[in-house]
């Protein structure tokens, strides 16, 4: 029996209706209320004035360069998560709980301090700054430097989905494979990969969301060259900054609406992983 | 692939160690499995390169400095606030999540009411929303002209542009730590403990806070170090609302910024080395927590 359906283990009916109206109120207050000044405000001057703020240059170049650097910094840490994921899971080898907590570090990092350390590495004044200058190179207050930023504040997200996932499947399948003759390539593609699809799209969508919102790190590397180093992120704070609210809320309902789109899509593919873990489980059950 | 391995026991190192294939003997055990190598080699390599390497190099950069010059300029005045900010509102930012979200939590897990799993699925808005969005949001509601700010500031409170307004934005941004942590434990915890307390007389309050608290203490536990160490380098959600006034409301990370602006990569690089410090401590001990959340899921 479920908790919530045994009377004697679950509260009156007076304290629930209170709970949940009290949760229902910090949620609204802390999360529904910002979601909503959000679309007040990009609206306040109507749909055309939105519609202005977004159809506009620096806009578009600002676009343009948040989708480049995901384009670049979520396939990388892709491929990253899938190897640390395989030697992780399938391996036993020393150092291995090390590896696992330094795939974590760029969470525990302030986003600003992501930032400078490249500044430190590679800025006028860094470590490899007048080799750069040399060669006329510029990663610094430039695209290399952003795209740099987003690949590490993102960098742990798909293999610390995958990692768990497929240390909980083990690697019977793949031996079974193994065994009957086929090559590595063939093992990941035909047995692993169908295994931990979701978990996958999971790790992905959220590399994406952070991806293309980050702000702290692009920040620091970026310059705020308009046109050129802005991503959409930091096209919002310069019009906030310059009390433009319309357009400042109008972008920023623009990375609104891509993080409900993650939300949802995280949600279906939850429910995608559960529903395929009851399928197996089943199926593990009317096989034995 | 040699035999000795296969007990678990790993051969001793020996003088033809690099030589052929016995330094991977040396690391791993035997499997049937190929793809040890390279995928391992690609993780270290991208590993050292991504994030190792600059981390590092920041160290270096600050022992470089001398420790007399590294001192002065981790601890003068102005940065010994902007810590005292960060850390004040971080913590307090936990606390209120340690309560709201272990009652989210609950109310998620163990009620059913209409619009529970839209409500579900919102609380990693803080993870999925940019936080510079939060930030400009959660401004424009709490100035004195703003929806809920307006009403504060009949009440004569000033919530934007002070220190409540970064407690407000570390809020939102730690939320889903908490209730991400504790809602798997409480989602598995046995009805048979609680059941066993009620017949033993226990009231519905007692059963929580002798039972069900003491279960779940591991996760709140890790929720609130996660949702703390998160608010302590939050820059985004923060700067807007802040006012970031020198003393009084500027953050840590705001002001690695500002002295960056400033060119003094000294000053950037102290506060950065002291807050990466804090960090790894952070994560050492969220770890540890973790440890200890699993091996009460195991005891249970």
């Amino acid at each position: 029996m479920s908790a919530a359906s045994n009377p004697v283990i679950t509260e009156t009916r007076g304290v629930r209706v209170l709970l949940i109206a009290l949760a229902c109120l910090f949620l609204g207050v802390v999360l529904v209320l910002p979601l909503a000044v959000v679309v007040g405000e990009a609206l306040a001057k109507g749909l055309g004035a939105w519609w202005a703020a977004i159809d506009e240059p620096n806009a578009l170049a600002a676009l343009r360069l948040t989708l480049t650097a995901a384009a670049i910094a979520v396939p990388a840490n892709l491929v990253f998560g899938v190897c640390a994921a395989w030697a992780v899971a399938k391996f036993e080898f020393k150092g291995k709980q090390l590896l696992i907590t330094l795939i974590d570090l760029p969470f525990a990092v302030s986003p600003v301090i992501a930032g400078l350390i490249y500044v430190l590495l590679f800025g006028a004044h860094g470590w490899f700054g007048p080799a750069l200058a040399a060669h006329d190179l510029k990663v610094i207050f430039a695209v290399p430097g952003i795209v740099l930023a987003t690949v590490f504040v993102t960098f742990p997200f798909v293999a610390r989905e995958l990692i768990p996932v497929m240390q909980a499947q083990g690697s019977d399948e793949e031996e079974v494979a193994a065994t009957l003759g086929a090559s590595g390539w063939q093992t990941f593609w035909r047995v692993t990969l169908p295994n931990i699809k979701w978990a996958l799209l999971y790790g992905v969508i959220l590399c994406n969301a952070r991806a293309m919102g980050e702000f702290g790190a692009v920040s620091v590397v970026s310059g705020h060259i308009r046109g050129l180093t802005n991503t959409l992120p930091l096209h919002v704070e310069i019009l906030y900054n310059e009390y433009n609210f319309v357009a400042a809320f109008a972008t920023a309902s623009l990375l609104m609406l891509l993080a409900l789109i993650t939300l949802v899509l995280k949600s279906l593919v939850e429910a995608r992983a559960a529903a395929a873990a009851r399928a197996a489980h089943k199926a593990r059950e009317h096989n034995s | 692939m040699s035999s000795q391995a296969q007990g678990g026991a790993l051969p001793p190192l020996s003088r033809d160690w690099f030589r052929g294939r016995a330094w991977r003997d040396h690391f791993r055990r035997d499997s049937a499995l190929p793809g040890f190598g390279l995928t391992l080699g690609v993780s270290l390599f991208y590993l050292s390169l991504v994030v190792l390497v600059p981390l590092s190099a920041t160290f270096l950069k600050s022992f470089a400095f001398g420790w007399e010059t590294f001192w002065q300029a981790a601890t003068a005045p102005r940065v010994l606030a902007s810590y005292r900010v960060s850390f004040g509102c971080a913590l307090l930012a936990a606390l209120v999540n340690l309560g709201f979200g272990l009652l989210v939590a609950w109310v998620l897990v163990r009620y059913r009411f209409p619009g529970r799993r839209v409500l579900d699925a919102l609380v990693d808005l803080p993870f999925a929303l940019p936080t510079a969005v939060a930030g400009i949001a959660l401004t424009a509601l709490y100035a004195p002209k703003g929806w809920l700010g307006s009403h504060a500031a009949a009440l004569g409170w000033k919530i934007a542009f002070t220190p409540v307004g970064i407690v407000i934005a570390l809020v939102f941004i730690g939320l889903p730590f908490v209730v991400r942590t504790v809602q798997p434990v409480l989602e598995t915890l046995e009805p048979a403990l609680e059941e066993a307390a009620a017949t033993l007389g226990a009231s519905r309050l007692t059963t929580f806070r002798r039972v069900l608290l003491p279960a779940l203490l591991p996760a709140l536990l890790t929720g609130f170090a996660m949702a703390f160490a998160r608010g302590l380098g939050e820059y985004g959600s923060v700067i807007f609302i802040a006012g970031n006034m020198p003393m009084v409301s500027e953050v840590a990370p705001l002001l690695i910024i500002t002295k960056l602006e400033q060119y003094d990569y000294t000053g950037a690089t102290a506060i950065a080395v002291t807050l990466l410090v804090v960090s790894f401590v952070m994560l050492l001990a969220i770890n540890l927590l973790q440890a200890w959340t699993r091996r009460a899921g195991e005891r249970r």
